[in-house]
């Protein structure tokens, strides 16, 4: 299969069942919101190193947030609940509250909630009052600049971590251009975020390493430096660069939509081909076919 | 097809007719509504002597007619949904907690006394003691929102743990006194001695008013919560203007006089 002249690998891209929650961060004017949404987002790219990930998903006009201020549609994933449950506290606890004027909503309509706000308020030292409107409990934090609004429980839903896209160039500049180019159209969707650094990520990794302690090493088949050293390499004479963009959504079909408007995107003069990746198939719980995600449309 | 009752006789005294509520109609058949038991006075008598009955019970009872004497409509209601097209009489929806009753007219004293859950909206004015607990309770409204477009009389919201008053005029004096906790949102004026003897809750009121002296002043500020709230507001149909929605408000604390943790908060705009 090809769109114009990149090739589409026939492999997958195995991904994982997370769980995610969308959190709504408002606050008196978008820049202090995007400040919010930065800081909870940093340092959470891959649950390898980070306990989570997570990224921005949307920019949400004052006149479509909880309470008439500019807003920031931030996701999170994290492999279990409860991990996932402590990993919001955190980041909303030392993120979010500790940045001026914001407020903290919960942005998920259905799923299992976990208590954030509920245990936040301690912080109020006895001062903390809440509130109850229709079917949400708010909790009102005296802070330095007033108070820091959040909600007590914030919902959690099964997802899906792990959807991605190889994307192999001729060359670092044309690949880059394409990832770039990927990622913005992505970054178009709602219910996906790309977790890694601008949304794309050059240390793609493998299951294991020859040291014992280390649960994942670089991704040696995609190293254009390993080429002619590796036995497994998996480029052909002309790829000289590859990036990895990686997507979590709160859906499969999200993902799958994301991965298919992003190689379209990606489909650029100097890439060779577009490729997935897995580690054999017996690790993820969804296995999303490149060549089943419509691209010939 | 929504049971529709016809107010054809006025009562010469007033009426009792908590039996007209979903959670007592419900699997009855039409015959058997008509029957239900209504107290004229200290008389027992059939529902029919008063209203006329038609169509059927689907949980939405529609009610035509001036029912100012008819008390406790839809009393401990728990489902379902009530609209009067008229006025009604006192202690409407007292100790319901669910469902929702509309009424289109105005409404007697004690709306939704002691009310668990469900809403309240009264289009036109309501009387004394809306949301309110019982004389001797120590605790009122528990949960659920009152929403009155018009005004209000004396002591609304009187001992309120929780839930949610609005008044989309003025309300009397004595609003939200001794109040346990909650929210009462007046979008017109107040009259005196507000929040005396409140414990815990919010009372919003979008006009200055004069405060008793065991109210303290925190500060000015912008409380994000109260966005939160009007922006609900304007969805039940109520007008918040741009100056409230981004105004400051003055926060006072009290009443002093008991845990000192309740909050007034003024309209401190322009």
């Amino acid at each position: 299969m090809k769109i114009k002249s990149t090739t589409i690998v026939d492999t997958f891209a195995e991904a994982f069942k997370m769980y995610g929650s969308r959190v709504i961060i408002t606050a008196e004017t978008k820049e202090w919101a995007m400040a919010a949404a930065q800081s909870i987002t940093g340092f959470a790219t891959s649950v390898i190193g980070c306990k989570c990930e997570a990224g921005i998903e949307a920019i949400i006009d004052a006149d479509d947030s909880p309470d008439l201020r500019p807003g920031v549609s931030v996701l999170m994933f994290a492999m279990d609940a409860e991990s996932l449950g402590k990993r919001l506290m955190e980041r909303i606890g030392q993120c979010v509250m500790t940045c001026p004027t914001t407020a903290c909503y919960n942005g998920l309509a259905e799923g299992s909630s976990v208590i954030v706000g509920g245990q936040l308020r301690y912080f109020g030292d006895g001062h903390q009052i809440s509130k109850v409107l229709g079917e949400s409990k708010l909790w009102r934090i005296p802070v330095m600049d007033g108070e820091f609004l959040v909600d007590d429980k914030f919902n959690i839903q099964e997802s899906v971590g792990g959807g991605n896209l190889l994307i192999l160039g001729k060359d670092q500049k044309s690949t880059l251009k394409a990832a770039s180019a990927a990622t913005k159209a992505m970054r178009e969707l709602s219910d996906i975020i790309l977790p890694f650094p601008n949304g794309v990520v050059r240390s793609g990794s493998k299951v294991g390493s020859k040291y014992k302690k280390l649960i994942a090493s670089t991704n040696d088949a995609y190293c254009p430096t390993l080429r002619g050293v590796v036995e497994n390499s998996e480029l052909d004479d002309g790829i000289n660069s590859v990036l990895e963009i990686v997507i979590d959504g709160l859906t499969l079909e999200a993902v799958e939509q994301a991965m298919r408007v992003g190689a379209i995107a990606a489909a650029k003069p100097g890439i060779k081909k577009i490729s997935a990746g897995n580690y054999g198939g017996g690790l993820g719980q969804y296995h999303i076919q490149l060549h089943k995600l419509g691209l010939e449309a | 097809m929504a049971l529709k009752l016809k107010l054809h006789t006025k009562p010469e005294v007033p009426l009792e007719a908590d039996c007209i509520c979903p959670d007592r109609m419900q699997s009855l058949s039409p015959t058997e509504i008509e029957n239900l038991t209504v107290f004229h006075g200290n008389r027992q008598v059939p529902l029919k002597d008063f209203f006329e009955c038609s169509g059927d019970f689907d949980g939405e009872i529609n009610i035509e007619g001036d029912l100012v004497d008819v008390k406790h409509i839809a009393s401990t209601m728990s489902f379902g949904k009530i609209t009067v097209s008229g006025n009604v009489g006192v202690h409407t929806g007292a100790a319901m907690s669910g469902g929702e009753i509309i009424i289109e007219g105005d409404a007697s004293d004690w709306v939704g006394p002691e009310m668990l859950g469900g809403r309240i909206t009264v289009k036109g004015n309501a009387g004394h003691m809306v949301g309110s607990g019982y004389r001797g309770s120590t605790i009122g409204m528990q949960g659920g929102e009152i929403i009155v477009h018009g005004n209000v009389k004396n002591e609304t919201g009187h001992v309120m743990r929780r839930g949610l008053i609005v008044v989309g005029g003025n309300s009397g004096d004595f609003t939200g006194v001794n109040m346990v906790a909650g929210t009462i949102i007046v979008l017109g004026e107040m009259g005196i001695r507000t929040g005396a003897g409140m414990k815990r809750g919010s009372i919003i009121c979008q006009t200055k008013s004069e405060l008793l002296p065991t109210f303290t002043k925190s500060c000015d500020y912008q409380p994000s919560f109260l966005r939160h709230y009007f922006k609900y507001l304007q969805t039940l149909g109520l007008t918040i203007s741009d100056s409230l929605m981004n105004s400051p408000f003055e926060r006072w604390c009290g009443d002093s006089i008991e845990l000192n943790r309740g909050e007034i908060l003024l309209y401190a705009g322009k």
